[in-house]
């Protein structure tokens, strides 16, 4: 069968079970805008080729299913080097094909040229320009390959116009052998040695604590850390990356470690004499000072990518695999810590001295962004979806938010890509059409991205933003309230400007406002009985608020800063 | 206040802690960049690098990494290195069990007055003279590093000499193996 290479790359993503492209046209991808008409795909038309990147990612992170974008050469390329980034961050599986110049021209800077693949080869897990029609099956299913498999992320796949014009004979790779990898080698044998020395340190602990990072989600091992955990009563704290994993319901939950979290978690890891790092990378917004970091234990880090080990932190024992089999492993052997009463009742005295807490709302307003986070969770069914941007709103919202099951946190976490969560938050209503997605935004992100609004409406997905309108980029505020002398440089939006009523109403979504609380409650409510278009509510919130527990950038994790409502030993 | 000096180089001695990673690459557009790149903003430091076809098949090139293994350790270069999909295999032969071999080309300007003591210098070194005119000599050393160290400090004292040296290759000693991971 001849098919031309732009019928052959529409195919070939149909082949990987493409249900969604998220995209944008222009001149050089332009000969596979035309078969994608007569495909099954479904392409969401954004207004920017940053949203569809993010969306992409929201896609992905919703479903566990790698997300797909497709934009033209030059800028339509470089405008998707963020999400592109910030996958390869957070280690999301993406495959974004970019339409590139014909052949002859590259090199010659002609118009809309750019060497993308040159530009992302340190952002991606891989980029392959393709170079005859013939190789566009290979390459289509290469990339995917390689985007879900090992440690997930971005691959890139560069298609110049001559190519996608010119006809080849109809195939697919069948066998992995098939797809001319033969560096790449994903799956690795468990090492029942590091398995056996690692149960061993589990059996001689007394103060364990299991520090799940985003591996954990990625290898889609929840169920089995649950398991895990229960069996052996271990103490659990969940990254950024890792919210979700483990239900925040759970009594062996800590919540989250690190600059913001919660302070028995970041106290418990601080006091451990066991850290068991399953899929996490010792970022330094959890380790704070390395030296200083988690000083009395020994670690075990399973990761299923052996440049973590020892890049941060010396690992005693190191398990090169994915989270779910080394668990079943532990499992099988039995692997049992000490007694962990002394350590529990450790660990519950800074439960009760230091829960998160939040100053008492006020019934005129301004309103408190926890509260406001707290009243839209209380109100949200079950599996509600959440995403965020970028800064005090995205702590508030992992911390407030319950989050119960995987899939349903979508964040930024190691690029901390301001405006991620209005467009993430679309790819992943529509990777989970049956579920409520809520964006708890700020003022800030939104106005980065929130022109994909107009994308929700006119493609009929209703997401709901909450911008937490604090006038401000809050969190640089209170880096300049804290560290530069309340020096406030370049950090004031304005609460009014824009009107994000009327911006909303002009992009096709319902707008709302609240000041005070009742109106929170009101607005909550008619949001949620609104599921045909977009909401978005502007709720006006306290500038001065900030983000506690807070360990400042570069100190010790030992000198964490409470609620100054806890400080002076008052709860 | 006077602004700083621009950087200017330095004579970059082979470092105390050098390895030799051999890496098996794939022959395909970009892998240099991809693995330059990857020493570039990882901040890892190359010491020397030589790259040729690999042996008997058009598939792949085997590149000679001389690695500075203070800028970071070696598990972490090789681990990145290693993620790279272009990359084959890559092995580590310490320099205590290493063959390591290098080709250097000279060009000097000689009269009457030095050509003796250039001749001796060439003969000393063990170094073949390959091209010859009226005015110039062409000397080719495939030697250890060490005695093209050697040779290229010899030559010093000449006043026009154009010298190129090509990196090192390197194979295990007999009896040794080179680490493979």
């Amino acid at each position: 069968m001849q098919l031309s290479g732009a019928q052959a790359l529409i195919k070939s993503l149909e082949q990987q079970g493409v249900d969604t492209i998220f995209g944008l046209p222009g001149g050089a991808i332009l000969p596979v805008y035309d078969p994608l008409i007569d495909s099954s795909i479904r392409h969401i038309l954004v207004r920017h080729e940053q949203g569809a990147g993010h969306m992409a990612e929201g896609y992905a992170l919703a479903t566990g299913r790698p997300g797909v974008a497709m934009v033209t050469s030059g800028p339509g390329a470089t405008n998707i080097v963020t999400p592109i980034g910030n996958a390869h961050m957070d280690s999301t599986p993406l495959v974004v094909v970019t339409g590139q110049v014909a052949s002859a021209a590259i090199g010659t800077d002609a118009f809309q040229e750019c060497d993308i693949t040159g530009i992302t080869m340190g952002i991606t897990k891989h980029n392959f320009l393709v170079k005859s029609a013939q190789e566009i099956p290979r390459a289509v299913a290469a990339a995917f390959h390689l985007a879900t498999t090992g440690r997930p992320g971005p691959v890139l796949i560069d298609v110049p116009k001559d190519i996608t014009q010119s006809t080849m004979d109809w195939w697919y790779p069948t066998t992995v052998d098939e797809y001319d990898l033969p560096g790449y080698r994903p799956e690795v044998a468990l090492d029942q040695q590091a398995v056996e020395r690692a149960v061993a340190l589990i059996n001689a602990a007394e103060r364990p604590v299991l520090y799940v990072g985003g591996g954990t989600l990625k290898s889609r091992a929840s169920k089995e850390l649950l398991a895990f955990a229960e069996r052996t009563k271990i103490p659990v704290v969940t990254t950024l990356m890792a919210r979700g994993a483990f239900p925040d319901s759970h009594e062996q939950h800590l919540g989250m470690p690190g600059m913001h979290g919660m302070y028995s978690a970041v106290t418990a890891i601080q006091k451990c004499d066991l850290l068991i790092s399953l899929g996490a990378r010792f970022d330094d917004r959890v380790t704070g000072k390395i030296p200083a970091f988690a000083p009395h234990a020994k670690v075990i880090h399973v990761d299923i990518d052996r440049a973590e080990f020892n890049k941060v932190r010396f690992a005693d024992v190191a398990v090169q695999s994915s989270v779910a089999p080394v668990l079943r492993a532990w499992d099988a052997a039995s692997a049992t810590p000490h007694n962990l009463d002394v350590w529990w009742k450790e660990i519950r005295s800074w439960q009760e001295q230091y829960p998160l807490v939040y100053d008492e709302p006020l019934a005129d307003g301004p309103l408190r962004p926890q509260h406001v986070i707290e009243a839209i969770g209380a109100k949200a069914e079950p599996g509600t979806i959440v995403s965020a941007g970028v800064g005090q709103h995205q702590m508030w919202a992992s911390q407030f938010w319950k989050f119960e099951e995987p899939g349903t946190w979508i964040n930024s976490g190691g690029a901390g890509t301001m405006g991620f969560g209005v467009p993430a938050a679309i790819g992943a209503k529509v990777g989970r059409p049956d579920r409520t997605v809520w964006c708890i935004d700020g003022d800030g992100c939104f106005q980065m991205t929130a022109q994909e609004l107009v994308t929700a409406r006119s493609e009929g997905i209703p997401i709901k933003v909450a911008i937490l309108n604090n006038a401000y980029l809050g969190m640089v505020r209170q880096w300049q309230e804290m560290f530069y002398d309340e020096r406030y440089s370049e950090v004031y939006l304005s609460a009014d400007l824009p009107d994000y009523v009327k911006w909303a109403e002009a992009m096709g979504c319902v707008g709302l406002r609240a000041t005070n609380s009742k109106q929170m409650h009101e607005v909550i409510d008619e949001a949620n009985s609104i599921n045909d278009v977009p909401v978005v509510i502007d709720f006006r919130t306290d500038s001065s608020e900030k983000v506690f527990p807070m360990v400042a950038a570069g100190a010790s994790n030992d000198d964490i800063q409470v609620h100054p409502l806890q400080r002076g030993g008052a709860k | 206040m006077t602004p700083p000096e621009p950087f200017l180089g330095v004579v970059d001695h082979t470092p105390v802690r050098h390895h030799i990673l051999s890496v098996l690459v794939e022959n395909k557009a970009g892998v240099l960049a991809r693995i330059a790149g990857l020493f570039a903003r990882r901040g890892f430091n190359i010491y020397s690098l030589a790259v040729a076809p690999a042996e008997s098949n058009a598939r792949f090139s085997r590149v000679t990494i001389v690695v500075d293994a203070e800028s970071a350790p070696l598990e972490q270069i090789v681990g990145q290195l290693d993620k790279l999909v272009n990359v084959v295999a890559i092995t580590d032969i310490s320099p205590k069990d290493a063959l390591e071999r290098e080709l250097l080309l000279a060009t000097i300007q000689t009269d009457v007055d030095n050509r003796t003591s250039l001749l001796d210098i060439i003969a000393s070194a063990g170094a073949a003279i390959v091209d010859v005119d009226a005015k110039s000599v062409t000397v080719m050393l495939a030697a250890t590093p060490g005695n093209c160290d050697e040779l290229e400090k010899a030559l010093e004292g000449f006043s026009d000499v154009e010298l190129h040296r090509t990196g090192r290759v390197a194979l295990p000693r007999l009896g040794k193996t080179a680490h493979a991971y």
